[in-house]
C-alpha cells in the first residue's frame, strides 16, 4: 500500500506509535511543497493532519492538497477539544476528524472506516513477506501455514519489522516505535525479544531477522540487493 | 514516567490481542498463574466466556486457602491478569488449546495485596527505577531427575558426569524436550549441559528483566517437572537430595542497566567495573547474612551450603575465584554491556520473586549508602580454616535455617523490602519447619548411635 502523508514533520511520538501499531505505512511531510515533492508516484494513500499544534499551516495544507486536480482524499484531521468551532465552514478540507491525542484503535478505526467511504481500497489487514503472514485485524501470525504463538509484545516487534522489510533499525528507534511509553529496560529488552522471536520462528526461518552489526536489526532482504549477511 | 493515556491504550490493546488470539485459535481453558509465599506455583482455569470480565474485574477467590495470603477475616482478593505474559501452552492437547497468564494479586479495592510476592518484586523494581536502574538476570538453573521420588528414596537415572553424551541417555531426551517447550513459552536458554552429580542437569537462562526472570523461573520448574512426569520421572530442584554429590544451585547473574547503558561498566576502572558496580557488590556482602533466608529457604538448602563444592560458604567477592558468594565474570574484550556480577549462593528452591527483591535491595543499599568494597578474595576459601578467614575478615554464610531466620528477623533491609505481611508471616512459617525439623530423628542418627547406644 502507497503510504499515508502525515503532518507535521516530525508527528507527535504518540501518533507515529499508533500508525505504526496499526500497521500503517506513513511519510511524514512539514509543508505543502514537501508535501507534493515527496509525493510517490501512485500518490498519497491519504492523509493524517494534526491541526492543534500549528493550526494555520495545518489549514493551508489541507486547502492545498483539497483544491488541486486531484483532491487529495480520505483526509483526517486531528484537532484539539478547543478548535471544534475551527471545523466550521472548513467542511470541505477534511473526511473526517478526532480529537487529539488520538487513541490508536479510534485512529484505527476512523481510516479503515474512511478508506471504506472513499472507495480507496481497504488498508492490508495482511502484512506478508515470503513464508510469513500476519493479520493485523485478528493478531494471527502464520509461518508456512503454521500459525506462530507470540506474546502480544513479539507480535508487535514481529507485524513492526514485517510492515518495513529491508530497512534497518536501531534498538533505540524499535523501542520507541514498538513500545512506545510502556518500556524501561533500554536496548537490551529488544535483543531479548528478538532472541524469542527468531525462537519462535524456529531454525528454518530465524534469519528472517537479521544482525547489524553495532546498528541494530533488519527484517528480509537489504533494500540494496546486497547478500544478506 | 509514561503517559497515562497511553499505559491506559497499551493495556486495551493487550487485551484485546489476547481476547482475539483466544477467539481466533479457540483457546478453551485459560489457566491464571500466581505464587504463594513460599514460591509454590498456583493456577485457576477460567473458560474463554469469563475472560474480558475478569480483565474487567478480576477474580474474586479465598486468599487464606494460600500459604502466607489473608488471614481468615479479611480473606477475599483478586487476580488480575497481566495480558502481557499471555501464552498458549504448548504441551496442551491439540483439540484443547489452553492459554496462560500470570496475575498480580490485589485487595478488593484494588491497591496491591501485600501477601503477593510478584507485587514485592514490582515495588522493588519501583524503587530501582526511581534510581534509574533496571536489573537484569541471568539464573542458571540446576535440578536432578530421579526415578521415583515414592519412598522418600531419590534414584538417580544414569551415572552419566559431566557433559558425557550417552545416547540412550533418557533424561537427554527429556532436556530436548524441555527446551524446546521453554523456547515456545518465551524463555530463550543459553546453555544446558550435564552437571557432574548423577542424573543432575542445569539450564542456564537468557537474561531479561527481574520479573520476566521470576516469571521464567516459575514457568520453568513447572515445565521441568511437567515434561518429567509424562515420563514416569520425578524432576527435583530440591537443593540437596543426596549425600555426598554436590547439590542443586541457582548461580544468578545480575547487571543494572541505566540509559540503556550497563551501570556496572567503568572502562577506566582496573577491573573494569564501575562505582556502582563496587557499591551493589558491597551492599550484597554487607546484607548476605539477612537475605540468605529468602535466597535459601529450605532446611536442606544449608546441606547444600554446608558441603561446599560449587556453593559459596563465606562471604567474599572475587574475579576468578569459583569459592567466592559473589563472582564477577572475565568479560570478553569489547563487550562491555556483558558485565555482571554473580550472585552464587540461591538455589532453585526460592522464591524468585522474593529473592531477586532481597538481592535487588541489598545491591541499591551497598550503592545509595556508598559502602566500601573489601579486597578481593584471592584464596579458595574452602581449604582455610577459621583464623585465616578471622585474619581476612571474612565471615561465614548462615550454616542453618534457624541461624539465617534470626538474621533476618534483625534486618530492617528485608522488613523494609518484602513489607511487614511477608516478613512476619514467613518467619513464623519458618520457625515452625524449623522446630519440626529439630524434632526429628534422623536416619544419620539411627545408623550411628542404635547400634552402639
Amino acid at each position: 500500500m502507497d503510504p499515508l502523508l502525515v503532518f507535521p514533520d516530525p508527528p507527535p511520538p504518540e501518533l507515529a506509535q499508533a500508525l505504526d501499531l496499526g500497521g500503517w505505512s506513513w511519510k511524514s511531510c512539514g509543508d505543502p511543497d514537501a508535501a507534493i515533492a515527496e509525493e510517490p508516484d501512485e500518490g498519497w494513500a491519504g492523509a493524517v493532519v494534526v491541526a492543534d499544534v500549528d493550526p494555520e499551516a495545518a489549514f493551508a495544507l489541507c486547502r492545498r492538497l483539497r483544491k488541486g486536480e486531484m483532491p487529495l482524499e480520505p483526509l483526517l484531521l486531528l484537532v484539539g477539544a478547543n478548535q471544534l468551532e475551527d471545523l466550521e465552514l472548513r467542511d470541505d478540507l477534511f473526511d473526517d476528524f478526532c480529537l487529539a491525542p488520538v487513541r490508536p484503535v479510534e485512529l484505527t478505526a476512523r481510516l479503515r472506516h474512511l478508506f471504506w467511504r472513499t472507495g480507496r481500497g481497504s488498508r492490508p489487514d495482511l502484512v506478508e513477506y515470503g513464508p510469513l503472514a500476519l493479520n493485523v485485524e485478528t493478531y494471527q501470525a502464520a509461518i508456512d501455514g503454521q500459525p506462530l504463538d507470540l506474546t502480544y509484545m513479539e507480535y508487535e516487534l514481529l507485524k513492526f519489522l514485517a510492515s518495513h522489510p529491508g530497512k534497518v533499525f536501531t534498538r533505540e528507534t524499535l523501542l520507541s516505535r514498538v513500545w512506545g511509553y510502556d518500556y524501561y529496560g533500554g536496548a537490551r529488552t529488544v535483543d531479548v525479544h528478538i532472541r524469542r522471536l527468531r525462537a519462535k520462528l524456529g531454525e528454518e526461518h530465524a534469519g528472517l531477522i537479521h544482525t547489524v552489526r553495532s546498528v541494530g536489526y533488519r527484517f528480509g532482504q537489504s533494500r540494496w540487493g546486497m547478500p544478506t549477511g | 514516567m509514561p503517559h497515562d493515556g497511553a499505559v491506559e491504550n497499551d493495556a486495551d490493546r493487550k487485551r484485546d490481542y489476547v481476547l482475539r488470539t483466544v477467539e481466533e485459535r479457540g483457546v478453551r481453558l485459560i489457566r491464571l498463574w500466581f505464587t504463594d509465599v513460599l514460591g509454590r506455583h498456583k493456577s485457576v482455569a477460567i473458560s474463554p466466556a469469563e475472560l474480558e470480565k475478569v480483565f474487567e474485574e478480576g477474580l474474586q477467590f479465598d486468599g487464606s486457602a494460600i500459604d502466607g495470603f489473608s488471614r481468615v477475616q479479611e480473606s477475599d482478593v483478586l487476580a488480575i491478569p497481566d495480558p502481557g505474559t499471555f501464552e498458549l501452552l504448548p504441551w496442551a492437547a491439540e483439540d484443547e488449546p489452553s492459554g496462560i497468564m500470570f496475575c498480580d494479586i490485589t485487595q478488593l479495592d484494588g491497591t496491591p495485596f501485600a501477601g503477593d510476592p510478584r507485587q514485592v518484586l514490582r515495588r522493588n523494581i519501583g524503587r530501582a527505577r526511581e534510581a534509574g536502574f533496571e536489573m537484569y538476570c541471568a539464573p542458571e538453573v540446576e535440578f536432578f531427575y530421579f526415578a521415583d521420588a515414592n519412598g522418600g528414596v531419590p534414584q538417580p537415572l544414569d551415572g552419566a558426569s559431566y557433559f558425557d553424551l550417552t545416547t540412550a541417555d533418557v533424561s537427554s531426551d527429556l532436556r530436548k524436550r524441555t527446551l524446546h517447550m521453554l523456547e515456545a513459552l518465551s524463555i530463550p536458554v543459553e546453555y544446558s549441559f550435564h552437571e557432574d552429580g548423577p542424573s543432575q542437569h542445569e539450564i542456564d537462562l537468557q537474561y531479561t528483566d527481574a520479573l520476566s526472570m521470576a516469571d521464567a523461573v516459575m514457568t520453568l520448574r513447572l515445565t521441568v517437572k511437567k515434561i518429567a512426569m509424562e515420563q514416569g520421572i520425578h524432576a527435583t530442584f530440591m537443593p540437596k537430595p543426596l549425600n555426598g554429590v554436590q547439590g542443586s544451585g541457582m548461580h544468578t547473574h545480575l547487571s543494572l542497566f541505566r540509559d540503556g547503558a550497563n551501570a556496572f561498566h567503568d572502562p577506566d576502572s582496573e577491573d573494569g567495573l564501575s562505582v556502582e558496580g563496587h557499591g551493589f557488590i558491597a551492599g550484597l556482602l554487607h546484607h548476605a547474612r539477612e537475605i540468605t533466608a529468602i535466597t535459601n529457604q529450605l532446611v536442606n538448602s544449608y546441606k547444600r551450603i554446608n558441603e561446599g563444592y560449587e556453593a559459596p560458604r563465606f562471604i567474599s567477592w572475587a574475579r576468578n575465584n569459583r569459592s567466592a558468594l559473589v563472582r564477577v565474570p572475565i568479560i570478553k574484550p569489547g563487550k562491555t554491556q556483558s558485565t555482571r556480577i554473580e550472585y552464587r549462593v540461591l538455589d532453585p528452591a526460592c522464591n524468585p520473586y522474593l529473592a531477586f527483591s532481597v538481592i535487588l535491595a541489598a545491591g541499591l543499599r551497598g550503592i545509595e549508602e556508598g559502602y566500601e568494597l573489601p579486597a578481593e578474595a584471592v584464596h579458595n576459601l574452602h581449604e582455610l580454616g577459621p583464623d585465616d578467614l578471622a585474619e581476612l575478615g571474612v565471615r561465614p554464610l548462615p550454616s542453618n535455617l534457624a541461624e539465617a531466620l534470626d538474621e533476618m528477623e534483625g534486618s530492617a533491609l528485608v522488613r523494609d523490602t518484602l513489607g511487614d505481611h511477608i516478613f512476619e508471616w514467613f518467619l513464623r512459617n519458618k520457625r515452625v519447619e524449623w522446630d519440626e525439623y529439630q524434632r526429628q530423628v534422623t536416619p544419620f542418627e539411627l545408623e550411628r548411635y542404635l547400634p552402639s547406644w
